[in-house]
């Protein structure tokens, strides 16, 4: 019996040794070195254009499925689930009071407010940009799907078949990658540290940051396509992008060198900080320091007045929103005084959601979503750099420049804070309400008293 | 996530909601959809610090009224099929549906919808909105923009047009007749999709 396996398990062996070294050649051949140079032989957009084939098949076949067992299909609208009064409350008020001889009081006006108060209840805008966007076709993965269901052993095998490849196969070849990407960038980043500040280690940083952050990018299967990169961010001014997720740094960082704002953290994050310091100067503050507005905007001006640093990537959202829509800008960034060139970032839902709701999931459960997920697939658009003009505050400054780049991006514009995913709404929302409607009571009154 | 079919099992008497309001079962698991975002901490009812949650419902002047209506008196909670059954008083009214005598009236009745917004003035529920109910109902709408003697001419013009029987309140039947010529349908009915 035991000689019988001998000869059994050396071969296992041999094999084993020989697939890991296979494995790990072309790993380096295929990922690294192109990362390194910066080159791509452009494996994932094949691997991109299949999946999309795919998945319209899958969609397709659900479809017919749906119809021949003669149930609902649950097609997500993304427009909600009721179709709103188009009119501003405004308009509505001045409407009630046509055909009527004076504008007065009448008891039907609270029937307004209430169908909006009640409209708002079944949809509205804002939560609706905190939950991840639905989508219209099924991409094969059981977490964006409410129609699964087995319609067919095709589409069933064929969704098992790539929960396998992608927890199988492709989980464990991004987790190696993101650890090699990282590791590459502290051992590296604190070797430049080592060399004198001049050119030479300007140029090393730059090349180091760049490798890691490719290589990063290839850890998420990201196929980001760069638009309008003449617009590029340039030394001494401030990039400015609306926020998705975490990995909005990393895709644009791959492409361009910045210095990154943030706060000061402990465990494996601290250790990355204080490595890319070494290289290039980056603006990390200490908790303590954050809750200190002038001293934060000095260290800004400081870092933009020096014309051989690198431009600061700032996220103004201040939180994750679901990349359907552009929230609030923060003033902060604004005030500055210097260049802003915005950066329009728009991700492909039907790959794999990136948005991170960070009250509903942490951190490394979210990095095990997208690294599980099939790609991620974006674009960024590089706009025009902007600058205050005369006249113009920071904070309306602020509204062009989001105006812009929730355009480029096709996202919605809205004027709502993003800090109303864990904040209540200001008294000043409804007081504005209260002064719509009092303006056509009480205004009308006032003429007639006159007359 | 699930399928359709097993959706709809999982929300309680599906058959009965149907019947009574009137919805069909698509619209109800976007209701089911909708209960689930609100209701955060998953305990299957909503109280009214959920509807305070929304953004857009806490910049309506009239945000206090238009929640405890949702919420029976003396009950802290709504749950699933309470909310289906308030929000089929916003369903257009049925213009096909045969009159038969002997079938309940369904909840988005014209009646039924002037009964919402007649409980909306009568927090006190007494069947009558009393002049002090409506001064409350016109500062909430017109907040600090008018001043003390503006409300007060508003309110007794208000009654004084629409209180026949002279007891300086207005009842239900009162504020029916007052309203008889406004489109009530058009005003408290929300288009639901599909």
């Amino acid at each position: 019996m035991e000689s019988y396996l001998f000869p059994f398990d050396s071969l296992i062996c041999m094999l084993l040794g020989i697939s890991f070294t296979v494995g790990f050649t072309l790993l380096l051949v295929f990922i690294i070195v192109p990362a390194i140079l910066g080159v791509s032989f452009g494996i994932r957009r094949l691997y991109m254009n299949s999946l999309i084939k795919l998945f319209e098949w899958a969609t397709l076949r659900m479809e017919r499925g749906a119809r021949e067992k003669n149930q609902h299909l649950y097609k997500p609208y993304s427009n909600g689930i009721i179709a709103k009064e188009p009119a501003s409350l405004e308009q509505e008020i001045q409407e009630m009071r046509r055909g009527g001889a004076e504008p007065e009081f009448d008891m039907s006006d609270i029937f307004n407010f209430c169908r909006r108060g009640v409209e708002s209840i079944v949809d509205d805008e804002v939560t609706k940009r905190f939950t991840p966007e639905e989508l219209e076709s099924w991409n094969l993965l059981t977490r964006s799907n409410y129609n699964f269901q087995h319609i067919s052993t095709r589409l069933t095998a064929l969704w098992g078949v790539g929960v396998l490849i992608r927890y199988g196969f492709l989980l464990p070849l991004r987790v190696t990658l993101a650890f090699t990407g990282v590791g590459l960038l502290v051992v590296q980043s604190s070797i430049v540290g080592l060399f004198p500040n001049g050119r030479m280690k300007n140029y090393l940083s730059d090349k180091v940051h760049l490798m890691c952050y490719r290589i990063c990018v290839r850890a998420l299967t990201a196929i980001i396509t760069y638009h309008d990169s003449e617009n590029k961010p340039k030394n001494g001014g401030i990039c400015v992008a609306n926020h998705t997720s975490p990995i909005d740094v990393i895709i644009l960082a791959s492409d361009g060198c910045y210095a990154m704002v943030g706060q000061v953290h402990g465990g494996l994050m601290g250790v990355i900080q204080r490595a890319m310091v070494k290289a290039c100067p980056h603006i990390w503050f200490e908790r303590s320091e954050v809750k200190d507005r002038h001293l934060v905007a000095k260290r800004l001006s400081d870092h933009v007045a020096d014309e051989s640093k690198l431009p600061i990537l700032i996220f103004p959202e201040g939180t994750c929103i679901n990349n359907t829509s552009v929230m609030m800008f923060k003033k902060g960034s604004f005030e500055i005084g210097c260049t802003v060139y915005p950066v329009a970032i728009k991700y492909d839902p039907r790959f794999g959601d990136a948005f991170w709701n960070s009250s509903k999931f942490g951190m490394v459960n979210y990095l095990l979503h997208m690294m599980s997920s099939w790609a991620i697939v974006c674009s960024v658009w590089y706009l025009p750099p902007m600058s205050r003009m005369e006249g113009e505050d920071a904070v309306q400054f602020a509204n062009r420049v989001k105006a812009a780049i929730a355009r480029k991006g096709g996202l919605a514009d809205l004027l709502w804070d993003g800090g109303l995913k864990r904040g209540k709404v200001k008294e000043v929302f409804k007081e504005e309400q209260q002064k719509l409607y009092s303006k056509v009571l009480v205004g009308s009154s006032e003429d007639r008293s006159r007359s | 996530m699930g399928s359709t079919s097993s959706t709809l099992l999982k929300i309680p008497n599906v058959e009965e909601l149907v019947q009574e309001t009137g919805f069909s079962p698509a619209h109800i698991i976007r209701l089911y959809d909708r209960f689930k975002v609100l209701d955060k901490e998953g305990r299957g009812h909503l109280c009214p610090k959920d509807f305070g949650a929304i953004k857009e419902l806490a910049m309506n002047p009239i945000r206090d009224r238009i929640i405890s209506a949702f919420f029976s008196p003396g009950k802290e909670t709504v749950d699933f099929y309470t909310f289906v059954k308030i929000m089929a008083h916003f369903r257009p009214v049925d213009k096909d549906r045969p009159k038969d005598p002997n079938s309940p009236e369904p909840i988005n009745s014209r009646s039924n919808k002037l009964k919402f917004a007649f409980q909306l003035y009568d927090q006190d529920k007494d069947g009558k909105i009393s002049r002090d109910e409506l001064l409350k109902v016109l500062r909430d709408m017109l907040g600090m923009q008018v001043t003390e003697e503006q409300l007060e001419s508003i309110a007794d013009r208000t009654i004084q047009e629409a209180d026949l029987d002279r007891d300086d309140a207005i009842s239900f039947e009162e504020f029916r007749k007052s309203l008889e010529k406004v489109n009530i349908d058009h005003k408290m009915s929300i288009r639901f999709l599909r």
